[in-house]
């Protein structure tokens, strides 16, 4: 293992180099692709601004389709919108808005993720709200099994522990989500013959923190061989306006505000940058504590949860299996 | 029940489970469910899911630990303390 000191400066990137770079593979895949254009969800969210931006510096303007997809439960629909609708202003996008309310209550996204959550908290209903959460990684050994926060219509605040098929019945009704945003994605990109953009980053894409052929599905990615830190510097570097860089990333899924270290992450995002980052470079847990404010036995944690995720969502990755005489 | 039919039932139940039982493989007692990629956490609540019906125990929240839960041994000594506690 290394014994180098290591500072935050090791994600620090050439801003022009790398957007040259991206533009040109946009447009080459674009072109490999035989599509006219590219289409993409826009959320309000840092990932999906500059990959917005980028894809308008690629292709121009009228070449790109983004698409608003708000939906009524979610806490952060109203603020995503108007997010959104400021980069769009900020880029000279071509924008729409497709609310996807009545195709989730349609597909009984709704329905089915409360009759999940009545398996442990019998009482829920009308007017409640939830989320779903993870013990913290760093703080102990325990395996981290999700717990259910909901608020009642009273704010009285319930905390259960997740069944097996409780949580793994909330988790498939709230991937309608994704999936339904990407349905309308390729629709528009059908009608158009535009390819459709993936917007993850490359600490979600190596921790399958996406949903498989939801927002994990699409023709390209163009962040996703970058740390969120270092989409973060190309948003500064192309004008992703501030209201935008200034927020915290949620998961936007539930109808509680949810961070994405309460849902998946051990840390916030550049903590977690740095140890990805350090696991790839095989850096030792001791030689990157200090730089975390850490101890040593918790960044080792840390490590074990990185390479967790992997085995765990190498499904995610996976094209179909096809069978031949040869297997 | 004493042990030696715990660990029995835990081996028949990880195989069955997780090694599809057609296969014909095993599983070292002391091998560490985690660190093979035998059972993720999806797996860990399965895993407790089935000592608590199975054996008519509480996994408490502080229990859920590799010490308790990462090998088909330490399972055994898991289930039979509590079961002795009882």
């Amino acid at each position: 293992m290394s014994t180098k000191k290591i500072s935050p400066e090791v994600l620090d990137i050439d801003c022009e180099k790398t957007v040259a770079e991206i533009e040109s593979s946009i447009r080459l895949a674009t072109r490999k692709l035989r599509r006219k254009g590219a289409v993409l969800g826009i959320s309000g969210g840092v990932d999906s601004s500059v990959c917005a931006a980028l894809c308008v510096r690629a292709l121009g303007a009228k070449r790109v389709l983004s698409i608003m997809m708000p939906e009524g439960e979610s806490a952060a629909s109203k603020e995503s919108v108007e997010l959104a609708t400021i980069l769009a202003e900020s880029q000279g996008l071509t924008t729409i808005k497709e609310d996807i309310t009545e195709a989730l209550r349609g597909t009984g996204c709704y329905a089915r993720r409360d009759a999940a959550i009545r398996e442990v908290l019998p009482e829920y209903g009308e007017g409640w709200r939830s989320k779903i959460v993870l013990p913290s990684v760093i703080d102990s050994d325990k395996f981290r099994i999700f717990s259910l926060v909901a608020v009642a219509p009273d704010g009285t605040e319930h905390r259960k522990r997740m069944s097996l098929s409780a949580y793994l019945g909330v988790v498939a009704a709230t991937n309608f989500k994704q999936r339904v945003r990407k349905m309308i994605e390729y629709y528009h990109a059908d009608r158009l013959n535009y390819a459709v953009v993936g917007t993850p980053n490359l600490l979600e894409y190596d921790q399958g923190f996406f949903v498989k052929n939801g927002d994990g599905a699409a023709d390209f990615k163009p962040i996703a061989h970058l740390y969120k830190t270092q989409v973060y510097q190309l948003a500064d570097y192309l004008g992703v306006p501030k209201e935008i860089t200034s927020q915290p990333p949620t998961t936007d899924t539930y109808s509680l505000p949810q961070s994405q270290e309460e849902f998946y992450f051990s840390l916030p995002y550049d903590k977690m940058d740095l140890c990805l980052w350090a696991r790839n470079n095989e850096v030792s847990a001791g030689d990157l504590a200090g730089c975390l404010e850490l101890e040593t036995e918790q960044v080792e944690r840390v490590y074990r949860d990185i390479d967790s995720k992997r085995r765990t969502t190498a499904y995610q990755h996976m094209p179909p299996i096809l069978f031949n005489e040869n297997q | 029940m004493d042990q030696m039919e715990i660990q029995k039932r835990v081996n028949e139940y990880i195989v069955e489970t997780f090694l599809f039982a057609d296969e014909g493989e095993g599983i070292g007692e002391e091998e560490s469910f985690l660190d093979t990629g035998l059972i993720d956490s999806t797996g860990i609540l399965e895993l407790i899911q089935y000592l608590e019906e199975t054996f008519d125990i509480e996994v408490e929240d502080e229990e859920m630990i590799p010490e308790n839960l990462d090998s088909i041994q330490r399972v055994t000594k898991y289930v039979s303390g509590k079961l002795a506690s009882k």
